[in-house]
């Protein structure tokens, strides 16, 4: 591994996105609209169920995102023979995989000054904790998503199969990370699932800091089992990265 | 230390459960050229991926500078372009070959050079997406370039160009064999083996013929490439070599000139 072609491809990631303006204003706008769309749902009613629910989505969105645009664009070096002349250069399989973590991670980063702001200003999110540590959050949220979506695309062949592994990755992440049943209330089993899976800690340190003055001590644990995810995501992705194939 | 930069020993390639290379062994000579023809399905393309290294391969070995195909220190030395063209629709010309230089160590010069080398130049700033097919192909073959390698695999680098930009981009390659580098280049257009040091005929992964042009010419009794292959191809299928009607002969006897 390289830090220079490390960089380089993280820029040029960056680049691909930059040229695709639909793609970015679809990436910055959408969970916008959705916060917005919940915020306007739960105007009505008597207790503030937007304060437990708005974070929560906060902690979803940049996975989901990530996850979605990384699979698809490592898909498309696969199919279009542009990783086929990377893996014959210097270029570590390591590169590939920092430099997507690290051109999402910027994306990331606008997004959750975007949608953390538009949350907490626009719909009147109520946040105790620091808003900074919203945006920390979504930014390692989102390196995770592209770690998974790195890892899911090496098993898929086609485009079909790649956007079919949004549900079969993300789905079940969401529907036990406690947002339409709290954690502790899950059946055994599921909760251990639950225990297991990034996304559930994604949404609880979201909700830790919308929840407490001072949620440092609870956050930090989350963003260490999330950091362990990341890890083995991308060294799993790079080991089914081969440079020979059949 | 031999002076064939490729050197491929008994290899033996399996693709999708089928014997796609049953055995092949060839060399290709240092600061030469050498010409990759053969039908369509022959192995061509999956004889350059196994000499770049990306080919899984069932048995013998490939040798590129006297190291094993694929080993790091060749990275730098290597230059591969696939057959599709593996650039960035997304991104300009110049952006893709910027890329490639900064992955393989070269400056941004280089890549201006590499641009102007396969006549891009004013289209350094469109999106590789708008550019049409041949165009397209030249802007992968810049990424090939910039790097400077030792061993250039070329598969297919002239299909869909005219014939000025043809002689233009032989032009260079005959150029990079005088410095001292060496290239495998692959070709569906026969006319193209006249500009080669040597030839290799590849059919269903079994080399025909390795030899010269007029080597090949003499074996053969034909007058071009084309006739010479199919000759080949004829002799190999166990038909007799029939006299090409008279027609057919007179139009590339006029060609041959
Ligand atoms: N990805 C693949 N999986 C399985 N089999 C493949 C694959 N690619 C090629 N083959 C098979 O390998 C054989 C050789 O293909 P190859 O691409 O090397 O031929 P080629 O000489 O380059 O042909 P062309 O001139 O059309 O490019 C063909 O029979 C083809 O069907
Ligand atoms: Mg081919």
């Amino acid at each position: 591994m390289n830090a220079r072609i490390t960089l380089a491809t993280a820029a040029r990631i960056l680049r691909q996105l930059r040229g695709d303006h639909r793609t970015v204003a679809l990436m910055l706008v959408v969970p916008c609209v959705l916060l917005g769309l919940l915020a306007w749902l739960y105007a009505d009613s008597p207790v503030d169920v937007f304060d437990s629910v708005g974070p929560a989505l906060l902690g979803v969105f940049p996975l989901v995102v990530m996850f979605i645009v990384t699979s698809i664009a490592t898909l498309r070096e696969r199919t279009s023979g542009t990783l086929e002349r990377l893996l014959t250069t210097p270029l570590g399989k390591g590169d590939l995989m920092l430099g997507y973590a690290l051109a999402f991670g910027v994306m990331a980063l606008v997004q959750a000054v975007v949608a953390s702001a538009f949350a907490v200003w626009v719909c009147g999110l109520g946040v105790a904790g620091p808003l900074w540590l919203l945006v920390v959050i979504a930014v390692v949220d989102a390196v995770l998503g592209t770690a998974l979506g790195l890892l899911a695309s090496g098993f898929a062949r086609t485009e079909f199969q790649a956007v079919q592994f949004m549900p079969a990755f993300v789905l079940p992440q969401f529907l036990l990370c406690g947002l339409i049943v709290p954690r502790d209330r899950m059946p055994g089993v599921l909760e251990a699932v639950s225990d297991v899976l990034p996304l559930s800690y994604a949404v609880d340190a979201m909700k830790d800091v919308a929840t407490r003055t001072d949620p440092l001590g609870d956050v930090l644990p989350s963003l260490g089992v999330m950091l362990v995810w990341i890890v083995v995501a991308l060294v799993l992705g790079s080991l089914t990265l081969r440079r020979r194939t059949p | 230390m031999t002076d064939d930069a490729i050197v491929v020993d008994d290899l033996r390639v399996v693709r999708g459960g089928r014997e796609v290379i049953p055995g092949l062994s060839m060399t290709v000579p240092r600061g030469e050229i050498v010409g990759l023809l053969g039908p369509s399905g022959g192995g061509k393309s999956t004889l350059m991926r196994a000499v770049v290294g990306v080919q899984v391969v069932a048995s013998g070995t490939v040798t590129v500078l006297g190291e094993a195909a694929g080993s790091p220190a060749l990275r730098r030395r290597v230059g591969y372009l696939t057959q599709a063209p593996s650039v960035y629709a997304d991104l300009t010309v110049r952006e893709n070959v910027r890329y490639l230089a900064r992955v393989v160590g070269a400056d941004a010069a280089a890549a201006e050079r590499a641009i102007a080398a396969v006549d891009l130049t004013d289209h350094a700033d469109a999106r590789a997406g708008a550019l049409s097919g041949g165009q397209l192909s030249r802007a992968g073959l810049a990424c090939t370039l910039v790097g400077d390698p030792d061993v250039l695999v070329l598969d297919e680098p002239t299909v869909g160009l005219d014939p000025v930009l043809r002689r233009d981009l032989w032009r260079i390659f005959r150029g990079l064999a005088a410095d001292g580098r060496t290239l495998l280049v692959s070709s569906h257009v026969m006319d193209e083996a006249v500009r080669c040091d040597r030839l290799v005929l590849l059919r269903a992964g079994r080399v025909l013929s390795d030899s010269t042009l007029p080597g090949l010419l003499e074996r053969t009794g034909t007058t071009d490439a084309e006739s010479a292959f199919l000759a080949l191809v004829d002799a190999d299928d166990g038909r007799a070599v029939d006299p090409p009607p008279e027609g057919y002969r007179g139009r590339h006897a006029g060609e041959g000139s």
